[in-house]
Parts: C-alpha cells; sequence; structure tokens
C-alpha cells in the first residue's frame, strides 16, 4: 500500500461506522455495576472488598494464562476478565475465605468462557459457573452470611482460612431475607429489601441501586429490555398466584422480585448478550422461563435460592430458543401492514 | 396534493445516517473537458460482454456503435467522442479485484462530431417493441449501479401485467448526489423518460420516489410537471433512511407489498427503474442519442471542490479527480460508489463506466481493529432483509454453507447496515459476500460432479450392453453347435469318431471366425 503512488488504501465497504464498541458497552456494565458495589462494600466492611479484588484477580490471571499469547493484548484490553469477576464477587457472601474467591474467579474465565473460545463463544454465563462451582464444592461456606459489620476495617477471620484447611466457621450464620422466609416463614420488610440493609451476597442486597443501573443500562441500550421485564413480570405473576392460596408461606410478588440475586441476576447477568437469544420473541421466552424457574426452585426446590440455576438453565436453552424464534424474512410469507 | 397525505409504508431496520451531500450540490454540473485519450471497456453491464465491431486504425464518429451486444442479456457501446481507435486489448477496468477487460481505446479527433441520429419523432405512436429496441441499442443500462440491461426491465412478457412503474430518486447513500442533481437539472428527461418506458410498459401508473432530503430535486420535477400540463406521474417525498434506495425496501415503502424473496418484482406487478435511466431513455427516444456519457459524483474530504461532473463514458477517473480538485499531502483511498456499498479501488487511471455513479476520495483511516462478536443483536435490529445477520457470520467463518443457507444467506442485500452498527468492527458483509462465493462455487462443483456421474454411468451401461450382446451370442453359437450335434446319429463308432473330428475342426474354424467377428464387432461399439 504505501509503495503504491497515490498511495490509496484498500478496505471493505461500508467504511462508516457507528461510534459504540464492545469494550465501551463493557464500560457502561462497570458504571452501572458501581452504586450496587460500593453500598455493599459500605454495608459489609472491607471484607467484600477483600473479596472482590481476589476474584477479580483470579478471573484476569486465568484468562491471561490460557490465552495464546499473541491474542493477550487484545482480550484483556476489554475488560472483560475483570468484569466476570466482579459479578462473581457481587454473588458470593462476604465472608468466604480469600482462597476460594480466588479460585471461583479462575473458574468463571477459565471453565467459563476461556475454554469455551473466549468472549462470545460461552453457552453459560461465566460468573455463575464460577458461583455454581463454588456452591458445589463448599456448600457450608458458601451459605454462611455475614450481617452489616460495626466497623468497615473488621476483616472475618474466615476470609483469612488457609487453603483446603477446615475453616472454623467463626461467626453464627446469619439468614438471608430467602432463608428466613423458607425456614421460618418470615417474611421481610420491602424497605430493607429495597434498600439492601439485609444479609446476603455482598453485591446483591441493594435491590434499589441494582435496578437504577439496570435502567442505565437499558437506556444505553446494552441490554435487551425484554429480558428482565420478562422475568420481572412471570416472576411476579407467579409469586401472586401462589402468595393468594397461602400467604404466610409462600412469597409475595413485591418480596420475589426483591430479594436475593434477582435484581443482580435479571439485570446483569440474564441479559448478557452472549448467553441470552438474539430474537425479540426469543428473548421474551428467555425471560420468561427464568422467572417460571426462579419461583419454581425459591419455593419447592431445596435452597432458598434460585436464581443461578434458573439462568443457568435457560442459558443452556439459548441457541434452541434462538432456532426456533428466527423472525420472518423480508418476501417471505404475508408481510403485516 | 396527494403527494403528501400519501400512505407510506415501513419496512424493518434501517439507518439514518450522516448524509454529507450538500458539499457536492452547492454548483451545477461542469461538463469535463474532453480527454485525449478514452478506454471504453466491453463490459460495463451485467451479463455477457458486449462484442467490438471496429477494428484498430478505424475512424469513429461520436455516437457510433463500436461494440455489439452479445446474447440476450447484453448492451452495446458507442463512441463517446469523435476519432480512432488505438487499440483493442484486455486493460484494468474498475472493479474490486483489479480486472482486466476487453477495452476499445479511442483517441479523440478533438472535433466531437455527432454521427447521424435518428429520433423517433412521437413515442407514443411507437409500440413498446420499437421502443425496446431502440433502448437496446442505444446501450441503456440501469444507471442506479447495478448495470441490468434496461430494455429487459421494459419487456415484462404477456404473463405479467404491469401495475406500477417506479423511478428511484431515493439515492440512499451518503455523499452521492449525481441523482439530486440530475432530477434538479433535467427533470423534464427523467418525466419523458418516465412516460416512454411507462408507455413501453403499459404501466397503469407510475411514481417518482425522492427521500425527503432533497426538496430542490423535488421541486423541480414538480415544476416540471405542472409545467408540462400532464399530471400522469405521482412524486412521493418517501423519508430519508439508509437503505430506502434498495429495490425492494422502496417497493415496501411505496405500496406495503414485499417483492418475494429469490423471486422478481415483477411477480407483483412492479418495475423499478433508476432515474438516470429514465432521462437516458429519453436521450435515446427523443434525441436519438446513445448512452455515452453520464453524471458522476466526485466528493469525499479529499476533494477540494465536490462536485458533480458530467463525463463521458471511459474518461479515466484520474482526470476527473483532477478537475474537482485533489487535497495533496493525504493519504486516501478511493472508493467506487457510495461509503456503505461501495468498493475500494486501488488505482485512479481507470475508465468512467455506464454505473459509475460516485468516486469518493477520502482520507485514508484504517477501520478499527476487530474484536469477538458478544452477540449483541444490533445487527438484527437493523437489518432490512429481516435477517439475523449475527448467525450468518457465526455460521460463515466456521464454513458451514449448508446452515448460512437455512438462515436465508441469499436474502441478503448487502447494504453494510449491520457492519455499520456492529460494536466489535466485524466486516459482516464481507463474511456474506465469501459464504455467497463459496455456495456458489460448491453448486457449480456439485454441476460439474454430477455431469461427470452422468458420463460415467452412460458408459458403465453402455459397456455392459456390449458385454451382454456378446455373451448372448456365444450361447446362441453354442446352443447352434449342440443342436447339429444332437442331429447326428451316433450309430457307427467310426462314424462317431470321424464326425467328432469333424467337430472339431469346425468349431475351430468356428471359434476362429467369433472371435475375428466379435473382435471387429467390439472395436466400434466402444468408441461410440
Amino acid at each position: 500500500m504505501s509503495e503504491q503512488d497515490p498511495r490509496l488504501l484498500l478496505q471493505p465497504a461500508p467504511l462508516l461506522q457507528q461510534g459504540m464498541t464492545t469494550p465501551q458497552a463493557m464500560k457502561d456494565v462497570w458504571i452501572a455495576l458501581a452504586p450496587a458495589t460500593l453500598f455493599g462494600i459500605w454495608h459489609f466492611g472491607i471484607s467484600s472488598l477483600l473479596v472482590i479484588i481476589t476474584t477479580i484477580i483470579g478471573a484476569m490471571i486465568t484468562e491471561w494464562a490460557f490465552t495464546p499469547p499473541e491474542k493477550r493484548g487484545h482480550v484483556m484490553g476489554d475488560w472483560s476478565g475483570a468484569l466476570t469477576g466482579l459479578l462473581l464477587a457481587l454473588t458470593l457472601p462476604p465472608g468466604l475465605p480469600l482462597w476460594m474467591a480466588f479460585l471461583g474467579g479462575a473458574v468463571s474465565t477459565g471453565l467459563g468462557k476461556v475454554m469455551w473460545g473466549g468472549l462470545g463463544n460461552n453457552i453459560f454465563n461465566p460468573a455463575l459457573v464460577g458461583r455454581a462451582f463454588l456452591l458445589a464444592t463448599f456448600p457450608i461456606v458458601m451459605t454462611t452470611w455475614h450481617g452489616s459489620v460495626d466497623s468497615f476495617f473488621t476483616i472475618h477471620p474466615s476470609n483469612l482460612a488457609m487453603p483446603l484447611m477446615q475453616s472454623a466457621t467463626d461467626a453464627v450464620s446469619q439468614a438471608t431475607p430467602l432463608g428466613l422466609l423458607k425456614f421460618q416463614q418470615s417474611a421481610t420488610a420491602t424497605g430493607s429489601l429495597l434498600l439492601g440493609t439485609t444479609t446476603g451476597s455482598l453485591g446483591e442486597t441493594s435491590a434499589l441501586l441494582l435496578l437504577l443501573g439496570g435502567i442505565f443500562l437499558i437506556l444505553r441500550r446494552d441490554i435487551d429490555w425484554r429480558i428482565p421485564v420478562a422475568i420481572f413480570i412471570t416472576a411476579a405473576l407467579f409469586s401472586a398466584i401462589i402468595n393468594s392460596f397461602d400467604a404466610v408461606k409462600y412469597p409475595s410478588p413485591l418480596f420475589t422480585l426483591f430479594s436475593g440475586g434477582m435484581m443482580l441476576g435479571a439485570l446483569f447477568m440474564a441479559p448478557d448478550p452472549v448467553t441470552s437469544p438474539l430474537t425479540p420473541r426469543g428473548a421474551i421466552i428467555f425471560g420468561v422461563g427464568i422467572g417460571l424457574l426462579v419461583v419454581l426452585i425459591r419455593v419447592w426446590g431445596g435452597l432458598p435460592e434460585g436464581v443461578m440455576y434458573a439462568i443457568l438453565l435457560m442459558n443452556a436453552a439459548t441457541p434452541l430458543i434462538d432456532r426456533a424464534t428466527q423472525p420472518r424474512v423480508f418476501g417471505r410469507g404475508r408481510p403485516r401492514e | 396534493m396527494n403527494k403528501i397525505n400519501r400512505k407510506l409504508w415501513k419496512y424493518h431496520g434501517g439507518l439514518h445516517l450522516e448524509e454529507h451531500k450538500s458539499i457536492s450540490t452547492g454548483q451545477q454540473s461542469a461538463l469535463l473537458p474532453l480527454p485525449k485519450r478514452l478506454t471504453i471497456p466491453m463490459q460495463q453491464h451485467i451479463g455477457e460482454a458486449a462484442h467490438p465491431i471496429v477494428d484498430v486504425g478505424d475512424k469513429v464518429l461520436k455516437g457510433e456503435m463500436i461494440a455489439e451486444a452479445s446474447g440476450k442479456v447484453s448492451a452495446p457501446i458507442h463512441a463517446p467522442t469523435s476519432g480512432t481507435i488505438v487499440e483493442i486489448a484486455a486493460l484494468p477496468v474498475p472493479h474490486p479485484s483489479e480486472l482486466n477487460v476487453l477495452t476499445i481505446v479511442l483517441e479523440s479527433d478533438g472535433q466531437d462530431q455527432w454521427c447521424e441520429r435518428y429520433p423517433i419523432e412521437n413515442y407514443r405512436h411507437a409500440s413498446s417493441e420499437q421502443l425496446r429496441e431502440r433502448i437496446h441499442d442505444a446501450g441503456i443500462v440501469g444507471l442506479g449501479g447495478a448495470g441490468f440491461p434496461s430494455y429487459i426491465k421494459l419487456n415484462p412478457g404477456q404473463h405479467f401485467a404491469i401495475e406500477t412503474l417506479i423511478l428511484n430518486g431515493a439515492e440512499c447513500e451518503p455523499y452521492i448526489t449525481c441523482d439530486d442533481q440530475l432530477m434538479r437539472e433535467r427533470p423534464e428527461a427523467i418525466l419523458n423518460g418516465a412516460r416512454i418506458m411507462r408507455h413501453a410498459l403499459h404501466a397503469k401508473r407510475c411514481i417518482i420516489a425522492i427521500e425527503d432530503n432533497k426538496p430542490d430535486a423535488f421541486s423541480a420535477l414538480n415544476n416540471a410537471l405542472s409545467q408540462s400540463g400532464q399530471n400522469d406521474i405521482e412524486l412521493v417525498m418517501v423519508p430519508t433512511l439508509y437503505p430506502t434506495g434498495g429495490e425492494r425496501q422502496l417497493i415496501k415503502v411505496l405500496t406495503g407489498k414485499e417483492p418475494p424473496s429469490q423471486g422478481r418484482t415483477l411477480d407483483i406487478g412492479i418495475i423499478c427503474h433508476n432515474v438516470a435511466t429514465a432521462a437516458a431513455v429519453a436521450d435515446a427516444i427523443i434525441d436519438g442519442t446513445p448512452l455515452i456519457s453520464r453524471i458522476v459524483t466526485i466528493t469525499g474530504e479529499a476533494i477540494s471542490t465536490p462536485q458533480n461532473i458530467i463525463a463521458p463514458v471511459g474518461a479515466p477517473i484520474e482526470e476527473l479527480l483532477d478537475f474537482a480538485g485533489r487535497e495533496s499531502g493525504v493519504n486516501t483511498q478511493l472508493i467506487m460508489g457510495g461509503p456503505m456499498m461501495g468498493v475500494s479501488l486501488s488505482n485512479t487511471n481507470l475508465p468512467i463506466v455506464k454505473t459509475s455513479n460516485c468516486f469518493l476520495l477520502q482520507p485514508a483511516e484504517p477501520t478499527k481493529p476487530e474484536s469477538p462478536c458478544i452477540r449483541c443483536g444490533e445487527c438484527a435490529r437493523v437489518c432490512p432483509a429481516e435477517l439475523l445477520p449475527q448467525q450468518l457470520y457465526w455460521h460463515s467463518r466456521a464454513k458451514e454453507f449448508e446452515k448460512v443457507q437455512e438462515y436465508n444467506l441469499f436474502d441478503c442485500i448487502e447494504c453494510g447496515c449491520c457492519s455499520w452498527v456492529c460494536p466489535s468492527n466485524i466486516p459482516l458483509v464481507h463474511y456474506y459476500r465469501f459464504a455467497k462465493t463459496e455456495v456458489w462455487a460448491q453448486e457449480r462443483e456439485k454441476e460439474g460432479a454430477n455431469i461427470a456421474r452422468r458420463r460415467h454411468e452412460f458408459r458403465l451401461e453402455r459397456q455392459e450392453k456390449v458385454e451382454r450382446e456378446k455373451a448372448e451370442r456365444m450361447r446362441k453359437k453354442k446352443a447352434m453347435l449342440k443342436d447339429k450335434e444332437g442331429a447326428k446319429d451316433d450309430t457307427a463308432k467310426k462314424a462317431a469318431i470321424q464326425a467328432a473330428m469333424d467337430r472339431a475342426k469346425a468349431k475351430r474354424e468356428a471359434n476362429q471366425v467369433d472371435s475375428t467377428i466379435s473382435a471387429s464387432d467390439s472395436q466400434p461399439k466402444s468408441e461410440l
């Protein structure tokens, strides 16, 4: 090209491009998650910050190590690995031993992403793969919940447990709102669910801040609004129906929406474009499926929380949904006016 | 006016693009000073290349036919000016792969002397056949960019009644303004061309569609229409949206109908022509002028005075660029066509052809690096063909060509909307073009393999038949001999021995004869 005179550059059309880029979309997600994350750190203390940093490091190191050297600069440059680490951390209990957090981060990018061929090729949400791994491997610590801390600088001794040693549970686990409802039939007030002053995973408690972040992403067109809306409507309707049979035993619609990982999952994990359907109709089917599964698992399953499995199961169905909901092609079939 | 309250439809997707059109519409179209040397490729249209009917050294007049159409889908080519044929050879043409095509080189004598022209006095008294023949002989092809011989699109055949003739003046790609300028400067020619085409097609109605970012073109046509005293053509302003200028998209916007996928617009009683083609038709019928020049937009950020230039076919792009002035000292890229669907050229020393609507000279800006697809689905949201571009990309990349066709690859019009929105900067259209050519290549291969297989099967069958016939003959002969044997009586031993000896002798002879027969017999057959 440079030898030619006049110098003319050859490239395929179109030569115009819009401004939005993938790394920019990732940046939007960071911005959207910031308020809820900062609240989580303030609420659960410095322990939670340590967990977040550790999972991000675990996720990034693994991605770096398993990416061919010539692609590293490009792959690490989009910050998607770090985002996976952050999303995983937000679903973890604040008192989790750090070595487990590191391992979880490593599994989320290693097994959840790199192994499938890197960004864009994975079937399951990487952060949830990491969480599913941790929950299956360390069920007790993964369900040991610490409440709000008295001092911001309190580090839970369990955070510093040595790898593979029996970690002494240092504190009595406090029940999450979901656990309270499931095992003690006591519902938490919607106000504290919205504000996030409850027990739970370190980034999932503040429903309000997560909702704001999600709205930001929808307005920026980073996610398909159909997915969270379908999840919310389905889950709320379903719980309204069962709640009308037994208001003590079954969750109310508001409780369903604002408790547990619902907001985090429905706004930040289910709409992950890589693992959700492309077609508008597909997005709705996907959301309805998650909404139904969340309530089913929460109410009739063995665990109090079901968001993670609901999303992972629907992730598996995504290719099928996409194939079944192909849009009508221009000039085929009867056009509707 | 009915033009404003008309009901319009919408197609799926599309883009609002920055237009960059006003930079080249500031002045009247200029006439390019006659180039000394015109290189006129024989392939300026879709179909068979034209066949030269002149020799080196011949003197030709302006408008004289220098190459005739070869076959049905082809178009003749005429001398754009008077002069001498100096060379007939394969030379590079404006094509992305730097193809060489048989080209006639004409050296101008500077006289620009016309040949005898034969206008049709009143087209209303001419038959469709006459008009079509004239349009064919004038070498008119679709000037919107595709270059399909126009006379074919004026010949719907007996089975199709044409409801609507649409003249496409949408010109939806950014930067291009040659149709806009033509509509402003020669509205009468366009209206006359529309009437001639309509007459040839027996179309019930005729619509000229213009995007609403060209109000001057619209009012020019509107004035010309009211001055003509006839109200036989509907002028319709359509909303500016890329790619409304696509034939199928425009038909949807105007009529709500969708031409069937893989079918023709003819199937729903509609024919579309470009406005510039209409003007060329008017010139051919009313003035008897063949298609030898066209209006070309020379524009872009690396051009000092972007403008439209009327240039003869065969003029070097270089001269047009210099005429409009090139910014010096910048690395540039030259695009033929618009920025969305155009192709990059590696050389400015290539000729203008009948389909050259625009040359865009831009500062060279390499595209941003490609990153992985995150399935954001933006491409599906903007696709005017309502495809799933992401899935097409996926399967094209994996070379799963059956899957690509399941996702309707061949409904893709390559408008580039998907590539434009792609946040990962993936050159999606490039993948589809690749997949399309691969599928075509596979089909050709399959076709070839089928022919070979049929040939092979036929040969086997023939050989078997020869074998069968041979065996049959042997069997008959044996049976005959057996019969003879049975007829003889074995009363006397001696006689029997004698007979056996005779038989053996006879058999030997017979075998000899037989083998020579079969040898001479089978020889010519195997050559069949």
